[in-house]
């Protein structure tokens, strides 16, 4: 068991390097110049510019830099485009506001989708069934965003006709202001489980084992609970890991509408503005933590199923 | 799980609905003004800043030598007075003028300031805009073994700043209200690790000027009060400028607006639209730019041709580019490179010296053309490259220039679109024959535009290169006098039209909403945008 963790562990920290090396290639690689602004600058301020942020050494000396710098050091450097700022501080002021939302967009996502699936799968193919699954097309077919700007709209509206803030339009820092974010970011993921517990449910059912459960003269409320819920609910918990790193990793577009300071607005800004530092630090990050994620997810599912703790 | 996760949700929920709402609707707490940024201030250091979002900022919190009025016009700021002539400036500041920590604001924070932007390892990308002080070019660009000490600035004693040029500069004023003229105090400077977090957070920072930041909240908001050590705050009515929103989305920003969560909201044409359905009243201001395409003149572009260019701008309508295809009031469309606002001697600049408008004429065009070819020794021109930023209005801004050269020159173009870093860098590299760039003016005279085109300019892409044109630059540069100057710089007018040099499209206008309750708001060309400084709430 140990050293099947260790393998995984070194697996992980190859990936990360390999990871490194690869973005800090292919960003070189992009065209267009970091440096360049509207307003040109003469050679001479470029030439300081360049000195500046170490870009007057060859490539393979700065890749030299840079990992030592961020593996040995753990320092990804200063920004270029908010000229005061580290890459490092931009990550710990930021990731955690894109944690918060992506938690709570997971835990509505998990409930709702369980919920839904389980009640699909109760009603199959009767109203209940049929309306769910019409929805669950929709959430998985229409980008958020569209769902949040027409939310957007549908807020000023109603707040017009309450007379006070009952959803508030954008903004950051209250829980109030983290619900219809999170909601609107959570809507693909609620979708997706739903189908997913759907399907997982309906094959529970046929089983041996809820068969003789029945035959066990067992309350349909137990066997619901404690056989169908508990088993249906493990391919769930497989996609959760994945799940949670995307919903936090993809929230720019939610974070832009609600002028949130979530880290996915760097991470995609830092692209557009070929802010090398920031492209470097939010890709190694968020590669690192996806990576971790996965790792979990294998031990939580090791908690959850008996019969993998055992195989090991 | 199922059950604890279930109860949490449920718990959210209720949670959710008792949190009680803030009611605080933007302009109704008095003297408050609450706005949104589309964008987090890259740079609040101001010797190093460059975009429009931290010089709103700077120009609410920090105070030049001079400032400007209601009307824009320059002021004393920090300077009670001053002395100009053609080789010196002496200024007189203020004895009452204090930093927020209650310490006098002294010459030696001018020159402190100003030898750290030329000083080559600030890397100031604004360092050219000292470069009339004496010596301050030499300085940033390393030349004669110059040191940051050499700059032609002195400060006599704590109340008097001596300044040297190197060239006679008429609007010195100007560009002493500008932003990298700021003064910067050393002992707080260095005290912030050794200058290197100068800036980086509100606690970085010191302030002369109207407010001060007190909340700096990166990525999310930011909050101004007013500054109680200001030596003028007793004309300041406005306590708050409140930024509780970056945000770019358009559309989103509209919202907040009509939901009353913020005082003031520019316009894109789709906002616009819904404005007019929602019965707002939108308000118009020329932002002082000019847009225009911009041709190349490298000698292996058939764009080097003026007849060519000529034959182009025959079938250009720059009128109907604005109507019809760029399609948001406010813009105007443009024949010059001068916008409207700049002063001339006595009246505005483009009074003193008016321009036509071209004539569209497509027969003369083909002729044009026909002569172009001729000279260029082709029988075919080939497909004309037309370099555009990434986005549906510079896109559709391309189209209708294909579509115009097809029909009417039967010539092919290429659009190449590009993402803003890509194309500045192509722009660079001439990789081009035409294509939409723009300015906005760093301060308020003719020359902020004019030198665009000389041949040294950094910034003249198309490499357009004429040593009359220099010549007349030249001239303006070097005397004080105004008529000569201008008459200087109308001359430019006429020889940038002559010869094609860019085909002007329009002078950006910006459509907004404003709170009605808010007051004496100025949108200015040059400074602080929107200023609050003379704002208040009724």
């Amino acid at each position: 068991m140990l050293s099947f963790i260790f393998r995984r562990m070194v697996s992980a920290v190859v990936t990360i390097l390999a990871l490194a090396t690869l973005i800090f290639f292919a960003m070189h690689a992009a065209p267009g110049d970091p440096l360049l602004e509207s307003k040109a600058s003469s050679p001479e301020i470029r030439a300081n510019l360049l000195k500046h942020y170490g870009l007057d050494k060859p490539l393979i000396v700065q890749y030299g830099l840079f990992m030592s710098n961020v593996f040995l050091k753990w320092d990804f450097g200063i920004s270029y485009s908010q000229k005061n700022r580290r890459v490092n501080d931009i990550i710990r002021d930021h990731f955690p506001v894109s944690a918060i939302l992506g938690l709570l967009a997971i835990v509505m996502a998990t409930v709702g989708g369980i919920l839904f699936g389980a009640l699909t799968a109760l009603f199959r193919n009767r109203l209940p069934d049929r309306v769910i699954m019409m929805l669950v097309i929709f959430g998985i077919s229409v980008p958020n965003f569209v769902f949040a700007a027409w939310g957007q709209y549908w807020f000023t509206v109603l707040n017009a006709w309450a007379g006070w803030t009952v959803i508030p339009v954008a903004g950051w820092g209250t829980f109030h202001e983290m619900i219809a974010p999170a909601v609107f970011l959570e809507v693909g993921t609620l979708a997706y489980l739903t189908r997913l517990m759907r399907s997982s449910m309906l094959e529970v059912v046929t089983t041996d084992y809820i068969r003789t459960a029945k035959a066990k003269g067992l309350s349909p409320l137990r066997i619901f609970f404690s056989h169908q819920l508990r088993n249906a609910i493990l391919p769930i918990i497989t996609t959760l890991g994945v799940a949670l790193a995307a919903i936090t990793t993809g929230g720019f577009v939610i974070e832009n509408l609600f002028a949130i300071p979530g880290l996915g607005r760097y991470f995609v800004q830092a692209v557009q503005q070929l802010d090398y530092t920031v492209i470097m630090g939010t890709g190694v990050f968020y590669g690192a933590y996806l990576i971790i994620m996965v790792q979990i997810v294998d031990v939580i599912y090791g908690f959850v199923d008996p019969r993998i703790r055992v195989s090991k | 799980m199922n059950g604890f996760l279930s109860k949490l949700t449920i718990l959210l929920f209720v949670v959710a609905a008792v949190v009680p709402a803030q009611s605080a609707t933007a302009g109704n707490s008095k003297n408050t003004v609450t706005m949104s940024l589309t964008g987090e201030p890259p740079d609040l250091n101001s010797m190093r800043a460059t975009d429009t979002q931290s010089g709103f900022v700077l120009g609410h919190i920090m105070q030049g030598l001079t400032s400007r009025d209601k009307t824009g016009k320059i002021v004393p700021g920090v300077a009670e007075s001053w002395k100009l002539d053609a080789t010196t400036a002496t200024f007189k500041l203020r004895k009452n003028a204090k930093w927020s920590d209650g310490k006098p604001v002294t010459a030696h924070d001018f020159v402190f300031a100003w030898q750290t932007v030329v000083d080559p390892a600030t890397a100031s990308q604004y360092a050219f805009i000292l470069y009339p002080i004496k010596n301050a070019e030499a300085i940033n660009t390393n030349k004669d073994g110059k040191k940051a000490s050499d700059l032609g600035v002195k400060a006599v004693d704590d109340y008097t700043l001596e300044v040297a040029f190197d060239k006679p500069c008429a609007y010195f004023l100007s560009l002493a209200a500008f932003s990298t003229y700021y003064p910067v105090r050393k002992d707080f400077y260095l005290a912030q690790d050794g200058g290197k977090k100068f800036a980086a957070d509100a606690k970085n920072l010191i302030f002369n000027g109207p407010f001060k930041l007190d909340v700096w909240e990166h990525g999310s908001k930011m909050k101004m009060t007013k500054n109680e050590f200001y030596w003028n705050k007793e004309t300041i009515k406005m306590d708050v400028i409140d930024i509780p929103y970056f945000i770019i989305d358009a559309k989103a920003r509209y919202n907040l607006y009509k939901d009353k969560k913020i005082d003031m909201v520019g316009l894109d044409s789709e906002t616009f639209k819904e404005s007019i359905k929602d019965s707002f009243k939108a308000n118009r201001f020329a932002d002082g730019s000019v847009f225009y395409l911009e041709f190349n003149h490298r000698p292996e572009r058939v764009t080097r041709n003026i007849k060519l260019r000529e034959a182009i701008r025959s079938i250009y309508n720059a009128k109907e580019v604005v109507d019809k295809v760029i399609a948001l009031p406010g813009n105007e469309p443009a024949y010059t490179l001068f916008p409207k606002w700049l002063r001339g001697v006595g009246r505005s600049f483009r009074q003193e010296y008016p321009v036509k408008s071209h004539k569209v004429d497509f027969t003369q065009a083909k002729k044009l053309l026909e002569e172009a070819k001729k000279e260029l020794g082709l029988t075919q021109l080939p497909p004309i490259w037309f370099l555009v930023d990434d986005g549906a209005a510079p896109k559709r801004q391309a189209e209708y220039v294909q579509g115009q050269l097809k029909k009417h020159l039967g010539l092919d173009m290429n659009i190449d679109i590009q993402t803003f870093k890509q194309r500045l860098s192509k722009m660079s590299s001439g990789d081009f024959d035409i294509v939409a760039a723009g300015w906005g003016p760093d301060y308020d005279d003719p020359m902020t535009f004019a030198d665009l085109f000389t041949s040294w300019n950094e910034n003249n892409r198309g490499k357009y290169a004429n040593p009359e044109y220099d010549k007349v630059i030249n001239e303006a540069m070097t005397t004080i006098d105004a008529k000569k100057r201008m008459d200087a710089m109308g001359k430019a007018q006429d020889i940038l039209i002559r010869d094609v040099v860019i085909l002007p499209q329009y002078e950006r206008g910006i459509v907004y909403l404003q709170n009605q309750k808010l007051k004496g708001v100025v949108r200015s060309v040059v400074g602080a945008d929107p200023n609050f400084i003379f704002a208040s709430v009724e």
